[in-house]
């Protein structure tokens, strides 16, 4: 009877879970979709606590109330610029957790295997109980996905803690290499499997083994990320964002427990979707971008030629005093400039004017999928005016001015041009059709990837030198 | 120092090198600005308008040549002008020293500095003061209200109760900046523009200002724009003789000719010959904006206006920018004060003849008793080299079936593919597996193509959120530390315990900020 209701529960504690994540289809209906969510959490855990098969209770609660204290009073804090790192670090809870778990899985293994072949009859509680019911051939099955669930986890741990310190500004973003490079992952690897492959024949010490290949899975992890650099973050947050998914999902299959498994694979075909459209957008591959760095050379990139030509702030008020539409690109630099308000402040004053104003947005714009929408959000800019790539591009020979604030290779023309630029393919927003660009940039360097941006040596580009916050701000009294 | 504007003796000759705005802003940078009495009243400005902005009108020529240390002129000097120039003195106007190299000598003797206007360098920073764009931008539009008013008919299509009126149709040939001029100006009237350029690389510009960009189906690699400053070179015998059919194929069509290539250093090339047009209508206009080099057109008579005998009126006059001389000098006059802003970088009044400045050294074509012409190229080039556009190919509806075609077939080898494959794992992984293993498997399998559809349709705008909330329920591995908190050792609680700690930082973490994002995106 019991049984029968905790299953009722995960029952319906997926089918919300599905529902929440379909919701974030739309911004309103996203708004009903996440109470969908945590009203699927709720009952989960409840289901969970007070059904069969669950002890110490009171522990746990306490636990919750506790971690919850914690996620709350950090989520309540949080600035929106610090969201993908808060994103990393949340992955590493999730990465750890799911370790432990695992672990457990293994010690109560062995503990029961034990009591077994003592022959002692125990009245085994809760989880012990389910795995002393299990057979030979699932026990082997149980130690395959320990094994996985463990080793993914712990990928997970590292590496998110790694994309945090990147992200975070704590590490150096730059990508970095033992000497070795992959050879050491891949020996690591290896190294896992011959090991898993010990823990799974039962020879010599099971938990000692995997502690070994806890270990190198987290080597693996943080050399991995450590290798990766700051631009393909998104990349490798949505990644590791699968991961969290997957390795819940491997403990589900340890733990036999179905809502663990659907919630686990949703959300690690969630991260997996999310990495594929980022190297869609980059037209790179998943293997390159994990592998770090930009491939392999492909021959000298065309010359530029040309001169970059600056503009001071009048300039730039009076075109967008002259302009009737406007479309701003928003890319890392407006973050690290904090100028989302000061852009917001722009975009209403030129809306006042009656001047048509568009946000156009680039998947891989900043460090986290999205992560340019949720800035301007916060800064008030309404979201109907955002939009993606695909919608505004073709707009842009109609457009007057495009302010290009802080991005440089998402609107990088080589990409379509110059078939030896290492960017060569990649979708780009075609800013230089427009009749006016201006690029609001603190100085003359070349973006991430260190490409030369031919759109800087337009005729119609004039570069804004500058803070980007601190320009926006001269601009706004001179806009009428 | 002391600018001063001597009046145009030219005849026909509207222009004035400055007005009194420009005057103004000569001021500002510590100038005293000159002006002959009279030379602005054929561009409507009169001497009193001057005395209003601050300059100091003088009553003769020799007067003004006197007091002032710059001489700002439009149409290239006369002998005697330079000749009364005294040593020292710096000239800026109109020069064309390849064609005047006599001029040029006199000056060297003379010892003056000559600057002339349409030597100033084709670069991104002196557009500012290039002249011979901007006189070619008034000719541009000139020219296509000259056809107008001479054209018996409407520029823009109309449908009147009196019947149904085509738009005209008009061909510019050669897109520098009068062509570009001229198409937007037709195309806003309303007419239907074509335009044809020998640089392949204008199809661009053109289309962007309203025309249909003439293709010619013609194999040889053209001349890059880049490689003579942004000019048009000569073409190759054949290129033009396909040229000339292409234009014979249109002349019928055309109701508005206007023509405006130049090649530099050159005699007009002639594009549109006789039978082409004996072959227009009755009433069709040619503009030839060449005709001071010769003409385009074979029947143009420089200056004048003809009819043919079929009744097409030919335009040959040279003088379109003085045909607005208020415009033009309003326009002249600041390309002279951006050139004297670079003469005086400190804004203090006192030049600074720079010649190691591309634009000034560029310009310059006598200076301290020496000929400084031809000058040397510049340190940047003019634009960048462009590759020659790909001619997108339309594809026949049979070809686009095909392809389309290919595409499903392939889409379908893929997806039948993928399905054997999986089915097969799924078997192989069934013949080992236990049977409980089994069913959860199936749950897997149906979770991760559910996730897989719900995932494609979240918005790209919610991806932050998505991520948020999808670590938040990821958090669901409490329920695995939850089972195992009550169950063994002290060793697996403390674990359990730590596990469901993490988690509950996570989910409530992760809800919270999910809702704090949602709550923000508003719509306006």
């Amino acid at each position: 009877m019991e049984y029968g209701f905790t299953t009722a529960a995960y029952v319906v504690a997926s089918v919300l879970f599905i529902l929440s994540l379909g919701g974030l289809s739309g911004q309103e209906s996203a708004k009903r979709a996440i109470w969908y969510g945590i009203v699927g959490m709720a009952l989960a855990v409840i289901a969970t606590l007070f059904g069969p098969g669950a002890g110490n209770w009171l522990l746990s609660l306490i636990m919750i109330a506790i971690g919850g204290a914690i996620g709350w009073v950090v989520a309540k804090r949080v600035q929106m610029t610090e969201m993908p790192q808060l994103v990393a670090a949340m992955h590493s809870l999730v990465g750890l957790a799911a370790v432990f778990v695992g672990f457990n899985a293994q010690i109560e293994l062995g503990r029961v295997l034990r009591a077994k072949a003592d022959g002692v009859a125990h009245e085994f509680a809760g989880f012990a109980a389910i795995l002393a019911h299990k057979t030979p051939a699932e026990i082997a099955m149980l130690k395959i996905e320990v094994f996985l669930g463990i080793f993914i986890g712990a990928i997970t741990f590292t590496g998110s803690v790694v994309a945090f310190g990147k992200l975070a500004g704590k590490v150096d973003g730059k990508p970095k290499k033992l000497p070795g490079g992959h050879m050491l992952n891949a020996g690591a690897l290896a190294l896992s499997l011959l090991l898993g492959i010990l823990y799974f024949t039962g020879v010599g010490p099971a938990l000692f083994w995997l502690v070994l290949i806890t270990l190198l899975a987290f080597f693996i992890g943080y050399h991995l990320i450590m290798g990766i650099g700051g631009a393909d973050m998104p990349v490798v947050v949505s990644m590791l964002n699968s991961y969290s998914g997957w390795a819940a999902a491997m403990i589900g299959f340890t733990l036999s427990n179905d809502l663990l498994i659907v919630t686990g694979a949703l959300v690690g075909s969630s991260g997996a979707i999310l990495s594929y459209i980022m190297c869609k957008a980059m037209n790179r591959q998943f293997v390159s971008v994990i592998l770090g760095g930009f491939g392999g050379d492909t021959g000298p990139a065309a010359e530029i030629e040309g001169e970059q030509v600056a503009i001071d702030a009048d300039g730039v008020a009076s075109a967008l005093n002259d302009a009737d539409s406007v479309v701003i690109v928003p890319g890392y630099g407006m973050a690290v400039a904090q100028a989302q308000g000061a852009v917001s402040e722009l975009t209403r004053k030129l809306r006042a004017a009656g001047k048509e104003v568009r946000f156009a947005i680039h998947p891989v714009a900043g460090r986290l999928p999205g992560h340019m929408n949720v800035l301007l959000a916060e800064a008030k800019v309404p979201y109907d005016i955002v939009l993606e790539m695909e919608e505004i591009n073709d707009d842009f020979p109609k457009t007057d001015v495009v302010i290009v604030i802080g991005s440089n290779d998402i609107v990088n023309p080589a990409a379509q041009d110059d078939p030896n630029s290492p960017i060569a393919g990649m979708p780009v927003l075609e800013v230089w059709k427009a009749k006016n660009v201006f690029v609001s940039k603190r100085g003359q360097g070349t973006g991430y990837s260190g490409i030369e941006n031919p759109l800087f040596f337009k005729e119609n580009t004039r570069m804004f030198y500058g803070d980007a916050k601190d320009s926006l701000n001269k601009l706004l009294p001179m806009i009428d | 120092m002391k600018i001063g504007a001597l009046r145009e003796g030219f005849e026909g000759e509207a222009r004035v090198a400055i007005t009194p705005s420009s005057a103004g802003h000569m001021a500002k940078l510590g100038h005293e600005v000159f002006v002959e009495s009279g030379a602005g009243d054929r561009a409507g400005f009169s001497d009193d308008d001057y005395r209003k902005a601050g300059v100091t009108v003088c009553q003769t020529a020799a007067e003004l040549i006197a007091a002032v240390d710059m001489v700002a002129k439009v149409r290239q000097p006369t002998e005697a002008e330079i000749e009364g120039m005294r040593e020292g003195q710096t000239l800026i106007s109109f020069f064309y020293p390849a064609q005047n190299q006599d001029l040029l000598a006199k000056a060297k003797d003379q010892g003056i500095t000559a600057i002339a206007m349409d030597m100033v360098p084709r670069i991104s920073r002196a557009q500012k003061m290039d002249a011979l764009s901007s006189m070619a931008n008034i000719a541009g539009y000139r020219a296509v209200i000259e056809a107008a008013n001479n054209f018996g008919r409407f520029f823009t299509g109309q449908v009147t109760a009196a019947g149904k009126v085509p738009p005209a149709k008009v061909l510019v040939v050669g897109a520098g900046v009068a062509g570009l001029a001229a198409i937007g100006t037709s195309a806003s009237l309303g007419a239907q523009v074509h335009a044809f350029d020998v640089r392949p690389e204008v199809a661009e510009q053109i289309e962007s200002m309203g025309a249909e960009f003439v293709y010619l189906d013609f194999d040889e690699a053209a001349t890059d724009g880049a490689a003579t400053g942004g000019y048009a070179a000569p073409s190759s015998p054949e290129f033009r003789e396909k040229q000339l059919e292409k234009f014979r194929e249109l002349a019928p069509q055309m109701d508005v000719v206007i023509t405006t290539a130049l090649i530099p250093g050159r005699d007009a090339p002639v594009l549109w010959t006789a039978d082409m047009v004996a072959a227009m209508k009755p009433g069709s206009v040619i503009v030839d904006l060449a005709a001071e080099k010769g003409g385009n057109c074979e029947l143009t008579v420089q200056d004048e206006r003809i009819v043919t005998e079929n009744g097409v009126v030919v335009i040959g006059y040279t003088d379109f920018p003085s045909r607005m001389g208020a415009q033009a000098s309003e326009l002249y006059g600041n390309n002279i004060r951006h050139f004297v802003t670079d003469l005086t970088p400190k804004k203090d009044g006192v030049f600074d003849h720079n010649m190691e400045d591309d634009v000034i050294r560029g310009a310059t074509v006598a200076h301290d008793h020496d000929v400084t012409w031809p000058p040397p190229p510049p340190k940047v080039a003019a634009i960048a080299a462009q590759k020659p556009k790909e001619k997108k190919k339309e594809l026949t509806p049979e070809e686009r079936k095909a392809a389309e075609a290919a595409a499903f077939k392939a889409d379908t080898r893929n997806q039948v593919g993928l399905l054997l494959g999986g089915g097969l794992v799924v078997l192989l992984v069934g013949l080992v597996a236990p049977a409980s293993f089994m069913s959860h498997f199936i749950v897997f399998v149906l979770a991760c193509f559910v996730g897989f559809r719900v995932i494609w349709n979240v918005a790209h705008s919610l991806h932050t959120p998505l991520m948020a909330v999808t670590n938040a329920i990821s958090s669901i591995i409490i329920l695995g530390a939850l089972m195992q908190i009550g169950s063994g050792s002290w060793l697996v609680m403390l674990l359990g315990a730590l596990a469901v700690l993490m988690a509950g930082v996570n989910i409530f973490g992760g809800f919270m900020i999910t809702r704090r994002m949602l709550a923000m995106f508003q719509k306006s």
